[in-house]
C-alpha cells in the first residue's frame, strides 16, 4: 500500500520556494509593467465639483490619467452588488472612479499610469480637485441618529433591516423566571494581510486575450467581473492568482476598482499595467469589519437554561455594501453557538457610515455573535451565582440531537442545521486543558502575591464549507506525474500540500508525484473562491471525488492491459497490480499513454499507444462515452454547510497599577472533523488566536469625527508582534466527522479568531470584577473602567423589570 | 508611499556638508534615517536636498573618559548600546537604548539623530535632558554647544538652525553614589511609550537620598525633567516619600489624550512609573557593587 | 570659503555599486529610490518583500554588512559600497536550504510566506550573535517582525530548531552550515 498521507503532519511543498525567496507574489510579476497610483478622497463626505488633471499631463513618465469621465459602458456603472438579498432594499455600491460624490476617505477618484510608482505618486499629487465638503456620518451612533445621511436617497442610513425568529421570543422571555438585558459594543478592525491588494494586466494583442493576475481570494469572480465590466467574452479573459501574501477575507471582495481599471488601462495602452497597493492605501481603501452595537434580552430558569433570547443588532457596513448582508446574517445565526434556546429572535439593521466598506474578515460576523452570546452566558452565571461552564453546559445541544435544526436560514440561503459535534465532551477537554477546576486555588495563590488574574471561556459553532460548489481536475501525465488543479485560491493555507495529500491517498500515488495548482482560470474555470473556511471541505471533497474517477478510469484501462478483472486490481505508489499475481502490473504513466490512442509517436513511451501497436483492431479507439487521456474533472456541491466548533479559555493577569493585560495561558479545543494535516490545522489555529488577541486587546480603526482614520499605519494600528501573543497555545482536537462530504472534514481556517473578544472579556471581567461590554479593551480603557465603575458597578447588564 | 524627488549629496568632508546646508535652507541631514525615511515615504517631509553624512566615517565613534561619554553623529544606537565603557560611565544610556524601537532599527538609527529629532515620545531626548547632556553642532559659521535644556523647542523641533549639523552628543558620567533607571509602558513591545520615566537618584555617603530627578516621555510637548528631591527630605525611600514624589510627578506632567491612551491614564502612569524607577535607581545608588547593579 | 560639492537635480541618476549575496551590482537610480525597490525592481531580487514601507513590519529586512536593517528605510544611494545579504543568499551550496530556512520548513514557521524573508534574515544574524538562545531570547530575536498568519508559535520554535541545526554543524541532511 502507498504510505497514507491524509491525517499526517506532512511538511509543506510550497515552503521550498517561499524559503528561497522564490515565491511569486503579485508585485514580483511583470517587471516591465507600467505602474498605477490612485488619487483617493481626502474627505469622508464631499461633492466633487471639478477635477483638473492638466498639471499631470506634462510630467515626464506619465502615460495616462483616468477619471470617471473616461469610463464608458459598464465601467461607468456602479460596481456590482455581489450578493443581493430580499431585505437589502437600499443597496449602494461605489463607482470604479468616483462620480460626483465621495463617501469615505480613500475612495478612488482618479488613476494615474506612469513609468514607475514614484512618478505615478508625483502625478497624483498634482491633480487638483475642488470639493464641496459635506457632513460625514461616522460611527453607529451617528448612523442611527440619521441627522445626516450618507446617501441622500437612503433614509435613516439604513440599507436593510432583517429579522429571523423561531417563535415569539419576547413572550418567552416575559414568561421566564429571570431576565437580563445587555448592551454591547464591538469596534472595527481589519484583516491587514502582510501583502496588500494588487493587480497586473496584460493585453495579448496577438491572441486577443486579456491576462490578469490578482492578489485575490476568487480568481473566477474577478474574471467574471472583468469580462462584464470591459464587455469581453469570458473565454478571452484569464485570471491567475499568484502566491498571495495573506487574505483573511478582504481579498474575496471583487472587483476592486483597480481590478477593473488596471485591465482597462492595459487594453487601452497596449502595455502591461500593475497596481500594487501600499500599506496606507490598504487601511483606507480596502475593507474593515466587526463594528456592531448589540442589545440582548434573555429569559432563563434557575439552572441558567435559556427560555427565550431576543437580539437586536446595529451593523456598521461603511459607505457602500458590495458584499450584501453576509456579515450580519452570520452574526445573528452563528450567535447561537452550541446552544439551543427554545425561542430565538434576531433583528439586524445594516447601516451606512462615511467610512471604509465592511466585508468579511476571518470569522465574518461570528466574533460579534459569539461575543453577544457568551457575554449573555457569563451574565446569567453571574446573576445566578453559578460557574460559567455549568450555565453553558445546561444549554448545550447534546451529541444525540444531531442533526440539529436551529430553525433559521444560514448565510448560504440554506437551513441552519448542525451536522455533528460533541459539545459536552469538548467542554470537559477544555476544562482539563486550561485547568478550570484548579483555577480558584491559582487565583488565591496569585492574590497572596498581590497579583490579579482571571479566567475566561468562549464557545462557538462555525458553519464552514458553504456551497455552491468547487471542482477538481486531475490529469495523469505520461511520466506518471499527477497534475491537479482546483479553482479556488490559496493565501497561505498550504493547499498545495493538503490537496496533494488527499489526491495521493485517493488515487494511490506517491505524495511527491502530485502537483497542485490553485486559482488559475486557465486550468479550472469553474470555481467560487476561498472564504468561509471552505477550501478544504469544498475543493478537498471535489478532488477526492475527482481522484476516485481517475482511479476508476485507470483501473478500467489496467484491467484491459493486464487482462484482469477490475475487482482483482490494487494500486500502490502509482502502480496498478493484480492482487496475488507478482509481476502483473502497470504504472499509471503507462496507462496515461494507453489512454490516448495515437497516430504519431513522439517518444519511446508514446510508441506504445500508436495505431499499429495497441488495441483490438475491431474496436473503436475511443469508444462512445469515454474520452482520451487519463484525467477527470469532477465537482462537489454540498446540500448545506458543515458545522465546526470550538471552545477557548484564557487566563489573563491584569496589572493592578498600570491596567496592562497579560496572557498567562491560552487553551483551545477544536473540532473540524477529520484532520487532513494536523500541523497545518494547528498553524491556522495559532494564527487565528493571534489575530483574535489583536482584535480583543490591540487593534481598532480609530476614526475621528471627520471620518479621518487616525491610525492608518502599522505604527498606530497595533498588530501584535510575538511579544503580544500567548507564549504557548495549548491545542486539543476533537474529531466528529461530517456526514456531508466524502472525507468527513469541516473547515478550520477562521476558527482561531472567533471567540477572542468573548473569551478575553470573560477573563478580564473575572479578574477585575467589572462588567465588560465593549471590545476591544486597552489598558487605558480598563483604567477608566476601574475609576468610573469603582465601588458601584453601574449595571451595564440590567436585570429586566419584573424579574422574579 | 514613495518619497518625493530630492537632490542628494554624500559629502566626503564635513566642510562640504556644511557648505551645502548653508546654501540650501530646505536641505536636511541624513544620518540613520530611521525616523526621516518614513516621513519621506509618506511625503510628510519633502526636503530639497538630503545631505548624507554616512560618508563621514570619522563621526562614527563612541568615546568614554572620566567625564562622560561622547557620541559621534554616525554612532548607531546598537554601537552605543554595546559599548561597555559607555555603559560603565553612564549606564542610563544602555538602559534606555534597549527600549528604543527594535534591534533592527537600532542597527541603523543614530543616537544623536534621535536626540535632535526632538520627539518627546522618544527615549533619548528625555535621557539627554535628565543627564544634562550637550550637543555639539557645526555650521559654516563655526561650532557651538547646545545644552539639553535649550535643545528642544517643540514637538519634533530642535533649536538647531537649518544650516547646522549635529556632530556630537556629550553626556556626563554617572555621578558617585548615583543610580539610574528607566521604565515605560508601551502598547506593544518596542512601540513609542504611552508614558516613560527615567530617574537619577543620588545618595550621601551614608546612603541618605540627596537628589532625585526624573525625566518624562510622552506626557509633554518637549522632554520634561522634574526635580523630585523635596519629596525625600528625610533621605529615605519610604512609601510616604514615594507617594509625595508621585504627587509631584502627576501634578507636573501635562499629557494629552490620543488614540492610544487618555491624558488621565498617562498622568496615572507617570505616577506609577515614577515610583518604580525612583525605587530602582535608589537601589542602584546604594548597591555595594554599583557596576553589578547596572 | 569651502568648496560646495555639486548638487545634482532631483531626477538625476546616481551610480551606485554594492554587492548582494556576493555578486557585484551597479545600478543607476534616482536619489529617492528606496533600497527595497532597488533590490526588487532594479536588480530583480524579489525575495525581499515590502509590507509597510514605514519600517514597522520587518518584511524587507536585509543584512547590510552583516547587520539586519529595514530595506524600506534605506535609500539605495546610501548603501554605496555595502555588502548586502537577502533571503536569496541564505541557501547553501547546491541550493540546499540554510539552517534557518530548514528549521522554518520543519517547524511550519510560515504560512503565506510574505513576511518570511525578513524573519529569515533577522534570525540568521541573530543566531550569529547568539548561537544558543533561550526561548525568551528566541522570542526577542523576532520581536521586531510582524507576521499575520502564524501567531508566531512556530516561528519561535523555528529559531530554536535553527540554532540546533547550526550547532549540529549545518542542515539536517548535510553539514557545512554557516549560521
Amino acid at each position: 500500500m502507498t504510505t497514507k498521507s491524509f491525517g499526517e503532519r506532512v511538511a509543506r511543498v510550497e515552503d521550498e520556494r517561499f524559503l528561497r525567496g522564490r515565491g511569486r507574489y503579485l508585485d514580483d510579476l511583470a517587471p516591465d509593467a507600467l505602474h498605477v497610483a490612485v488619487l483617493r478622497s481626502p474627505h469622508a463626505h464631499a461633492r466633487i465639483l471639478d477635477i483638473d488633471v492638466d498639471p499631470v499631463l506634462d510630467l515626464d513618465g506619465v502615460v495616462a490619467v483616468y477619471t470617471y469621465d473616461d469610463l464608458t459602458g459598464a465601467m461607468a456603472e456602479p460596481l456590482p452588488l455581489l450578493i443581493p438579498h430580499p431585505d437589502l432594499t437600499h443597496g449602494r455600491t461605489q463607482y470604479a472612479l468616483a462620480k460626483d460624490e465621495v463617501n469615505y476617505v480613500g475612495e478612488a477618484i482618479a488613476m494615474v499610469v506612469a513609468a514607475d510608482r514614484y512618478v505615478a505618486e508625483d502625478a497624483v499629487g498634482r491633480i487638483g480637485v475642488a470639493y464641496e465638503v459635506l457632513t460625514p456620518v461616522v460611527g453607529l451612533d451617528a448612523a442611527r441618529a440619521a441627522e445626516h445621511l450618507v446617501h441622500d436617497d437612503v433614509p435613516g442610513n439604513l440599507a436593510a433591516t432583517s429579522t429571523q425568529a423561531t417563535g415569539d421570543a419576547r413572550a418567552a422571555i416575559g414568561r421566564a423566571p429571570h431576565r437580563l438585558a445587555l448592551d454591547l459594543d464591538v469596534e472595527r478592525s481589519a484583516c491587514t494581510p502582510m501583502e496588500g491588494r494588487g493587480t497586473v494586466a496584460k493585453w495579448d494583442t496577438d491572441n486577443g486575450r486579456l491576462e490578469v493576475w490578482s492578489s485575490t481570494q476568487t480568481s473566477t469572480g474577478v474574471r467574471a467581473a472583468i469580462a462584464a465590466k470591459l464587455g469581453l467574452d469570458l473565454s478571452v479573459v484569464d485570471v491567475i492568482t499568484p502566491d498571495v501574501g495573506g487574505g483573511f477575507g478582504v481579498k474575496v471582495v471583487h472587483p476592486w476598482p483597480e481590478e477593473v481599471l488596471v485591465p482597462m488601462a492595459a487594453m487601452a495602452l497596449g502595455r502591461p499595467v500593475k497596481f500594487t497597493e501600499d500599506r496606507r492605501e490598504h487601511f483606507v481603501s480596502a475593507a474593515h469589519e466587526r463594528a456592531q452595537q448589540q442589545h440582548v434580552e434573555v429569559g432563563f430558569d434557575d439552572e441558567g437554561r435559556i427560555l427565550g433570547l431576543d437580539v437586536e443588532i446595529w451593523h456598521d457596513h461603511g459607505a457602500y455594501i458590495p458584499y450584501g448582508l453576509i456579515v450580519p446574517i452570520i452574526t445573528t445565526t452563528q450567535l447561537l453557538g452550541p446552544y439551543k434556546p427554545p425561542v430565538y429572535s434576531a433583528t439586524f439593521h445594516s447601516l451606512y457610515t462615511n467610512t471604509v466598506i465592511v466585508t468579511p474578515y476571518r470569522g465574518a460576523g461570528r466574533p460579534q455573535g459569539v461575543f453577544a452570546m457568551e457575554r449573555t452566558m457569563d451574565a446569567i452565571a453571574a446573576y445566578l451565582g453559578k460557574d460559567r461552564t455549568e450555565v453553558r453546559a445546561v444549554n448545550f445541544i447534546q451529541p444525540d440531537e444531531f442533526p440539529y435544526d436551529q430553525g433559521l436560514i444560514f448565510q448560504d440561503g440554506k437551513p441552519l442545521v448542525y451536522d455533528s459535534g460533541d459539545f459536552p465532551q469538548m467542554l470537559d477537554k477544555l476544562k482539563a486543558l486550561v485547568g478550570w477546576d484548579e483555577f480558584a486555588s491559582f487565583r488565591d495563590q496569585m492574590r497572596a502575591e498581590g497579583r490579579r488574574v482571571g479566567i475566561g471561556i468562549g464557545c462557538y459553532v462555525e458553519g464552514t464549507g458553504v456551497g455552491p460548489y468547487e471542482g477538481g481536475h486531475i490529469q495523469v501525465e505520461t511520466t506518471g506525474k499527477v497534475k491537479v488543479s482546483t479553482g479556488l485560491t490559496t493565501q497561505g493555507q498550504g493547499h498545495q500540500t493538503a490537496f496533494a495529500q488527499i489526491v495521493a491517498d485517493e488515487l494511490g500515488v506517491r505524495f511527491e508525484d502530485v502537483e497542485v495548482v490553485t486559482g488559475d482560470t486557465r486550468r479550472m474555470p469553474y470555481a467560487v473562491g476561498t472564504y468561509a473556511s471552505r477550501a478544504a471541505v469544498m475543493s478537498g471533497s471535489a478532488l477526492a471525488l475527482t481522484a476516485r474517477s481517475v482511479r476508476r478510469k485507470a483501473f478500467e484501462l489496467a484491467a484491459e492491459a493486464l487482462e484482469a478483472n477490475v475487482d482483482d486490481l490494487e494500486i500502490a505508489d502509482g502502480v496498478i497490480s493484480v492482487k496475488g499475481a507478482p509481476g502483473a502490473q502497470v504504472a499509471l504513466g503507462t496507462l496515461a499513454v494507453l489512454s490516448n490512442p495515437l497516430r504519431y509517436a513522439f517518444d519511446e513511451a508514446s510508441k506504445a499507444a500508436t495505431q499499429f501497436s495497441v488495441g483490438d483492431p475491431d474496436k473503436v479507439p475511443v469508444p462512445e462515452g469515454t474520452s482520451p487521456g487519463l484525467e477527470s474533472r469532477d465537482f462537489y456541491s454540498p446540500p448545506r454547510s458543515t458545522f465546526a466548533s470550538g471552545m477557548h479559555a484564557v487566563i489573563v493577569e491584569t496589572d493592578p497599577e498600570t491596567a496592562e493585560i497579560t496572557i498567562l495561558k491560552y487553551a483551545v479545543v477544536h473540532d473540524c472533523g477529520r484532520l487532513i494535516n494536523p500541523m497545518i490545522v494547528e498553524g491556522q489555529i495559532h494564527g487565528g488566536v493571534a489575530q483574535g488577541v489583536g482584535g480583543a486587546l490591540y487593534e481598532r480603526m480609530a476614526y475621528d469625527e471627520h471620518g479621518q482614520l487616525q491610525n492608518a499605519s502599522f505604527m498606530d494600528f497595533l498588530m501584535p508582534y510575538v511579544t503580544e501573543v500567548p507564549q504557548t497555545i495549548d491545542v486539543d482536537h476533537l474529531e466528529t466527522p461530517s456526514p456531508l462530504n466524502p472525507l468527513g472534514i469541516k473547515g478550520a481556517g477562521e476558527a482561531g479568531v472567533i471567540p477572542s473578544a468573548a473569551v478575553f472579556a470573560s477573563a478580564i471581567e473575572d479578574a477585575e470584577g467589572l462588567t465588560i461590554t465593549r471590545m476591544p479593551i486597552s489598558p487605558s480603557e480598563l483604567y477608566d473602567l476601574r475609576r468610573t465603575r469603582a465601588g458601584s458597578d453601574e449595571a451595564a447588564v440590567a436585570a429586566v423589570e419584573g424579574d422574579s | 508611499m514613495k518619497p518625493a524627488p530630492f537632490s542628494y549629496v554624500r559629502p566626503s568632508t564635513l566642510d562640504e556638508a556644511l557648505a551645502v546646508l548653508a546654501a540650501d535652507p530646505h536641505a536636511k541631514v541624513l544620518a540613520g534615517g530611521q525616523s526621516l525615511v518614513p516621513l519621506l515615504s509618506m511625503r510628510l517631509a519633502q526636503p530639497s536636498t538630503l545631505v548624507d553624512i554616512n560618508g563621514l566615517p570619522e563621526l562614527a565613534y563612541v568615546r568614554t573618559d572620566k567625564d562622560g561619554v561622547r557620541i559621534g553623529a554616525l554612532a548607531r544606537h546598537a554601537d552605543v548600546e554595546a559599548d561597555v565603557d559607555a555603559w560603565r560611565a553612564q549606564p542610563l544610556l544602555r538602559q534606555a537604548l534597549r527600549l528604543v524601537a527594535h534591534p533592527t532599527i537600532r542597527n541603523r538609527g543614530t543616537t544623536l539623530g534621535s536626540v535632535v529629532h526632538a520627539d518627546a515620545a522618544a527615549e533619548m531626548p528625555a535621557v539627554v535632558s535628565l543627564l544634562g547632556g550637550t550637543v555639539l553642532v557645526a555650521s559654516v559659521d563655526g561650532r557651538r554647544t547646545i545644552d539639553a535644556a535649550d535643545l528642544f523647542a517643540g514637538p519634533l523641533e530642535s533649536t538647531l538652525a537649518t544650516k547646522e549639523v549635529a556632530l556630537e552628543l556629550q553626556v556626563p558620567a554617572l555621578g558617585a553614589r548615583t543610580g539610574s533607571a528607566i521604565d515605560e509602558v508601551t502598547r506593544r513591545h518596542g512601540d513609542y511609550a504611552l508614558c516613560g520615566v527615567a530617574a537619577l537618584v543620588s545618595v550621601s555617603e551614608k546612603g541618605a537620598i540627596e537628589t532625585v530627578r526624573a525625566s518624562y516621555l510622552s506626557v509633554s510637548l518637549t522632554p520634561l525633567v522634574l526635580d523630585l528631591s523635596e519629596a525625600f527630605a528625610d533621605g529615605t525611600a519610604s512609601e510616604a516619600n514615594l507617594d509625595a514624589a508621585v504627587e509631584i510627578a502627576t501634578a507636573g506632567v501635562d499629557p494629552e489624550t490620543d488614540i492610544h491612551a487618555t491624558a488621565d491614564y498617562r498622568r496615572h502612569l507617570a505616577g506609577v512609573l515614577t515610583r518604580r524607577v525612583v525605587r530602582d535607581a535608589y537601589a542602584r545608588a546604594v548597591a555595594p557593587d554599583p557596576e553589578g547593579a547596572r | 570659503m569651502t568648496r560646495q560639492p555639486e548638487v545634482l537635480a532631483p531626477d538625476a541618476l546616481h551610480h551606485v555599486s554594492f554587492t548582494v549575496n556576493g555578486a557585484a551590482y551597479e545600478i543607476d537610480v534616482p536619489a529617492r529610490r528606496l533600497l527595497s525597490d532597488a533590490l526588487r525592481h532594479d536588480i530583480g531580487l524579489t525575495g525581499t518583500h515590502v509590507g509597510c514601507e514605514h519600517g514597522v513590519c520587518g518584511a524587507c529586512t536585509v543584512l547590510v554588512d552583516g547587520r539586519p536593517m529595514r530595506a524600506c528605510l534605506l535609500l539605495a544611494v546610501s548603501v554605496q559600497g555595502a555588502s548586502l545579504t537577502t533571503v536569496e543568499g541564505l541557501t547553501e551550496s547546491g541550493d540546499r536550504l540554510g539552517p534557518v530556512q530548514q528549521a522554518f520548513k520543519e517547524c511550519h514557521g510560515l504560512q503565506c510566506g510574505f513576511c518570511t524573508p525578513g524573519f529569515l534574515t533577522t534570525i540568521t544574524a541573530g543566531l550569529r550573535d547568539n548561537p544558543d538562545p533561550t526561548e525568551e531570547e528566541a522570542r526577542e530575536m523576532v520581536a521586531g517582525n510582524l507576521c499575520r498568519c502564524t501567531g508566531y508559535q512556530n516561528i519561535v520554535k523555528s529559531v530554536l530548531r535553527a540554532a540546533e541545526i547550526g550547532r549540529e554543524g549545518g542542515t539536517a541532511e548535510a553539514g557545512g552550515g554557516e549560521a
